[in-house]
């Protein structure tokens, strides 16, 4: 088993010159999106910026955000976050019980930014000996991700005096009647659950139960129509669960870099200005090196989709039409292979014989149905 | 999806075009559907942006909200629209027929029926929430809308909850219903983009269905069929027009965002409408005009909007009514569709193949009780997996049930229990002969009634108890539209 160190190094030697990409809590929520990808793993291990390296691939990302959204969403946070929170304690009071007199608000942004990840940790280290029930706005966390720091900034943390840390979460899509769209609220809770682990961390090294941080993150939403905020707990467990999982095999990046073939590297090599000298070809030829696990469910998960897609089209592989189709072909891996067995022009591997004959069957009912 | 469907979808990807799965229409399509495209403001939950609507695809109509953030215009859109779409579901209210049913009052049921045609399921949503956030307005009082607003609202509403009615066509996703009739070589998530889906299924001369679909994911070429629209759109070309404040330019600027999806859906309509039509389709059909005609009945008598959310009773009725309707729904498509029946073939439960010998004139019984019941001996390569016993029903002779004798070695004996009539012998044509094709399935179309729920009045107490009738409140109708 590698050092952390050496792990490090051959990290940083397959992103090499290029700067690492911080993983904010999103990247980091993504990471448990397809557990099963080497090539995603190395290159967010490495610190690779897949944004970039898709585009350089040709392949750019279609995750544009609308100015409209980024507009409201800033408006809708404005709104939650002024007069110190104003809002936000309304609402916490309400939905965590917060006791009308006790509010202390601290505002970490003040602090420059370089000492604001050591004055969050004095700030939480004191709440969590008692000696403060506040709400902390901008503080930043920190977690460990394959050997590097991401820097972590969770919208506002509230703690409860003599009880626990919550993470509050502000979304500016609407809950009306009661109910919001599932992705955005399932997403909302991926990254919840970042914090909540990173708060968790940061307690346990202060040496503080790491328990003193919910699992009962607070979803703030606006209410209807209107630009109203509402307050709703919501229990991450199982993001929690999740995330660990996926972070603890991100361990097993060791034997992914120890099976690389030597000199592989996903250096985009910038230049003065930024932009990449490395040839296109050269930055595909070393990342098809490392397997991929494309499934669509990419498209909306990982940078690098457009890339893997086209790869597992022209492998032709039956991956590229979901998962659900290649349960229903019970593993066979290629297009060619699944129609050569539905046609009869290729024997049944060991263990094939009930798909292919399936096949067989639905081609032959096919053929008879459209005749 | 199902082995046949995921065979088609490999088969696509190998002939560079989508496969068929369905060989009848399933969805009836009506003389004068109403095309509706909706845009919505990115980033708001139901902020109108636009709408491309019309019977006519010589001639949409554009309805825009030239500064979207506008309550004021925002309204205006509404009423518009509600100018628009009003007098079309209320054209169809002229003319109706009596319908008698036993033990209960004879109704009226219009003869036809308005039809919503959107481009994906995500307009629907859109739909349903617009609907929501007019409906409860008053015409009166501190925020007045016109008059047509909130019954807009509860008409959209209305369309949006039919569009979740297993086999109703009042409201249709072009995505849903193309997907439902052809298989493209790509994944059911890549098939909501409508220009990619129509471009498997017909890509345009001297493209193939992926490069078709390829170009369909450039949204400088197919712009999204919304109702989220392009973010280098919005960043580009929308805000600036916004800005500048001249309603011309924002109305031309969406108009480009509008054109190339109405065109879509004009296309994915004669597409459709080049199937034929199903046999169970004018049946369901029947129901959708039976529920229009009952929601227009309501609206006239002065009933309350919709309410926000359904008490448990209706919840639970609701449910029971959708999941009955699902079930129906997937056999009718068997037994209008033997692409579709095939699905069952290969799970065992309908077997298809030739008579091979008949024993028309068998009877059962002595004396009064004697009964016709022909056996019938069928040959079939299918992979039955029915026992002996099964009641069967056939598409070929619908008023008829049979019951299976025997089944081995792919000879299913059977015979025929239910429609014979009362004759000695078979009336000519309902016995089948020898040498033609047949197909038999235990899948019937006779399903219990609806469930036993309590009245709404009888609601258990751990559901809340009985529902106070929803009445809208002055809030509801002043409820914020920021
Ligand atoms: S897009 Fe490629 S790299 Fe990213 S998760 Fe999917 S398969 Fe892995």
């Amino acid at each position: 088993m590698a050092t952390v160190g050496e792990r490090v190094s051959g990290l940083d030697s397959l992103r090499g010159t290029t700067p690492a990409k911080p993983h904010d809590a999103r990247a980091i929520a993504a990471l448990a999106a397809n557990p099963g990808c080497a090539r995603r793993a190395l290159m967010d291990g490495a610190g690779v910026d897949k944004d970039a390296a898709a585009r350089h691939l040709g392949f750019p990302a279609p995750f544009g955000q609308s100015p409209f959204a980024i507009t409201r969403g800033n408006a809708f946070e404005a709104l939650v976050k002024a007069d110190g929170c104003a809002e936000l304690l309304r609402l916490l009071r309400d939905v965590l019980r917060l006791p009308i007199d006790e509010v202390a608000y601290q505002d970490v942004q003040n602090v420059g930014a370089h000492l604001r990840h050591a004055h969050t940790r004095t700030l939480f280290d004191r709440a969590a000996r008692g000696e403060q029930g506040t709400l902390y706005d901008h503080p930043l966390l920190s977690l460990k991700i394959a050997g590097h720091t991401a820097f972590l900034e969770p919208d506002v943390v509230a703690f409860q005096h003599g009880g626990r840390f919550h993470i509050v979460e502000i979304k500016s899509f609407a809950v009306i009647d009661g109910q919001a769209d599932p992705a955005s609220v399932s997403a909302a809770a991926r990254q919840a659950a970042v914090y909540v682990l990173a708060l968790r961390t940061l307690l346990e090294e202060l040496g503080h139960d790491p328990l003193l941080v919910a699992h009962d993150v607070v979803l703030v939403c606006p209410e209807n129509f209107a630009n109203r905020p509402m307050a709703t707990l919501v229990d991450v467990r199982r993001q929690l669960a999740v995330l660990k999982r996926q972070l603890a095999r991100m361990t097993s990046i060791d034997r992914l870099l120890a099976e690389l073939p030597e000199g592989v590297s996903f250096d985009l090599l910038p230049g003065e200005d930024g932009a990449p000298t490395r040839s296109a070809e050269a930055l595909a030829e070393a990342i098809q090196q490392v397997s991929a696990r494309y499934a669509p469910d990419c498209l909306s998960t990982c940078d690098l989709c457009f890339f893997c897609r086209d790869e597992a089209r022209r492998d032709g592989a039956s991956d590229q039409l979901g998962r659900q189709v290649r349960d229903e072909l019970g593993g066979v891996a290629t297009v060619e292979e699944a129609l050569a067995l539905a046609d009869g022009l290729r024997e049944p591997a060991p263990g094939q014989e009930e798909i292919a004959r399936l096949l067989r069957d639905a081609e032959r009912l096919r053929r008879e149905c459209l005749a | 999806m199902s082995i046949l469907t995921s065979l088609a979808r490999l088969r696509a990807i190998k002939e560079g075009v989508a496969q068929p799965i369905a060989t009848v229409r399933h969805c009836h399509l009506g003389r004068r559907p109403m095309v509706f495209v909706p845009l919505r403001l990115s980033g708001e939950a139901a902020a109108p942006l636009a709408v491309m609507l019309g019977t006519d695809r010589d001639a949409p109509e554009l309805l825009v909200v030239a500064q979207p953030r506008n309550r004021d215009l925002r309204f205006a859109f509404t009423a518009e629209l509600a100018r628009v779409l009003l007098p079309y579901v209320e054209s169809f209210l002229g003319q109706s027929e009596t319908v008698e049913k036993k033990n209960a009052d004879p109704y009226q049921r219009a003869l036809d029926a308005p039809q919503l045609l959107l481009p994906n399921p995500s307009g629907v949503a859109f739909t349903r929430l617009l609907g929501r956030s007019t409906r409860f307005r008053r015409p009166d009082g501190p925020y007045p809308v016109p008059a047509e607003v909130p019954l807009l609202g509860r008409w959209l509403t209305y369309f949006a909850e039919r569009a979740a009615h297993p086999g109703s066509s009042l409201t249709l996703a072009a995505t849903e219903e193309l997907g439902r009739h052809w298989a493209s070589g790509q994944s059911g998530l890549e098939d909501a983009n409508l220009a990619a889906l129509l471009g498997w299924i017909s890509p345009p001369p001297g493209r193939t269905g992926p490069q078709a679909a390829q170009e369909a994911e450039d949204p400088l070429i197919w712009p999204p069929a919304g109702p989220a629209t392009d973010p280098g759109f919005d960043a580009e070309v929308l805000a600036p027009a916004i800005e500048s404040g001249t309603v011309e330019r924002v109305t031309e600027a969406l108009r480009t965002q509008l054109a190339p999806t109405w065109r879509l859906m004009w296309q994915a309509v004669d597409l459709l409408r080049a199937l034929p039509e199903g046999a169970s389709v004018a049946t369901r059909w029947e129901s959708d005009r039976g529920s229009f005609s009952m929601m227009a009945e309501q609206v006239a008598e002065g009933a309350p909007p919709q309410a926000r959310r359904d008490g448990a009773v209706a919840a639970a009725s609701r449910l029971s009514r959708m999941e009955r309707a699902q079930a129906a729904f997937e056999v009718q498509r068997a037994y209008d569709d033997p692409l579709v029946m095939a699905e069952y073939r290969l799970t065992g439960e309908a077997f298809a193949g030739e008579v091979i010998e008949t024993d028309p004139e068998h009877t059962e019984g002595e004396g009064r009780s004697r009964k016709l019941r022909p056996v019938v001996l069928v040959k079939t390569d299918d992979p039955v997996r029915l026992s002996p016993g099964a009641t069967l029903g056939t598409p070929d002779r619908r008023g008829q049930a049979a019951q299976l004798v025997d089944v081995s070695d792919g000879l299913v004996t059977l015979k025929i229990t239910k429609g014979m009539g009362r004759g000695r012998t078979p009336a000519p044509g309902s016995v089948p002969e020898p040498g033609e094709r047949v197909c038999y399935t235990s899948l019937t179309d006779d399903f219990q009634g609806s469930a036993a729920l309590p009245d709404r009045d009888a609601t258990p107490w751990t559901h809340g108890g009985p529902p106070q009738e929803y009445v809208p409140n002055d809030e509801d109708a002043q409820e914020e539209w920021a």
